[in-house]
């Protein structure tokens, strides 16, 4: 689905290492997946690449349910990525 | 079931005696509470930051503890989990778990500690002699989570 926007939201050493806690992002075509997103994101370079690499240990969730890479996006969703949690 | 993110401290006394009260089936009640030490992984700590996902705790949580309630008698539960900067000594979270006896009480309070320490969307900074750094996910928390999979069937 091309052109859907979805809220994206970053959290802990992740949003520092990106700068950014928020964006609006209109995925671009083939990108419909979790895990086409982080390629997609990786794609950017620099810490993006660094920060969304395959290897690096990142958690996400959309709308605010835990979720696996081959979840499918759609319009209006607000996805978030973050490292393992550590509360409690 | 009662689910509280906040910077405020609490009261374990007064929260079980508000939970007491309000069911006379209740026979049995579970607390913990995690406590900020002064010492992680060698250094020493001086103050922590909680950061959360505001909305997706609250309901990661409330899906925990209805996991809870599906595989053990809960007649209450109470979570509240403190954010922003706490100083060693100071109290981070409490689990109230009652129940009608003492068996589900203590399970499902354990249970809703472990998954919380695993699913519920809290990230610590912690302050040491050697700077500001992110506390790192423990594998001993994934092993903890593990013995509740394999009990389940």
């Amino acid at each position: 689905m091309s052109g859907a926007t979805v809220t994206l939201l970053y959290f802990a050493r992740l949003r520092e290492s990106l700068g950014l806690a928020r964006e609006e992002l209109a995925l671009p075509a083939g990108v419909d997946t979790l895990q086409a997103l982080r390629v997609h994101l990786a794609a950017r370079g620099g810490a993006w690449a660094e920060a969304m690499a395959p290897a690096r240990k990142l958690r996400a969730a959309v709308n605010q349910t835990l979720a696996l890479d081959d979840t499918a996006l759609k319009a209006g969703d607000e996805v978030a990525f973050f490292p393992p949690v550590t509360g409690g | 079931m009662n689910v509280r993110v906040q910077e405020a401290d609490f009261d374990i006394a007064a929260e079980i005696a508000a939970m007491r009260r309000g069911n006379p089936r209740i026979g049995a009640i579970a607390s913990f509470i995690g406590v900020v030490r002064d010492i992680n992984d060698g250094d020493a700590v001086s103050t922590m930051t909680l950061e959360h996902y505001p909305g997706m705790t609250e309901k990661s949580i409330g899906v925990i503890i209805e996991q809870a309630r599906g595989r053990w008698e809960v007649l209450d539960a109470l979570v509240i989990h403190r954010v922003g900067t706490l100083k060693p000594t100071d109290q981070i979270v409490l689990v109230v778990v009652a129940s009608g006896h003492r068996g589900d009480a203590f399970a499902a309070c354990e249970f809703i500690m472990d998954y919380l320490k695993t699913q519920a969307p809290f990230w610590k900074k912690e302050v040491t002699p050697q700077g500001a750094r992110w506390v790192d996910a423990r594998t001993s928390d994934d092993a903890a989570l593990e013995r509740w999979r394999q009990g389940s069937g």
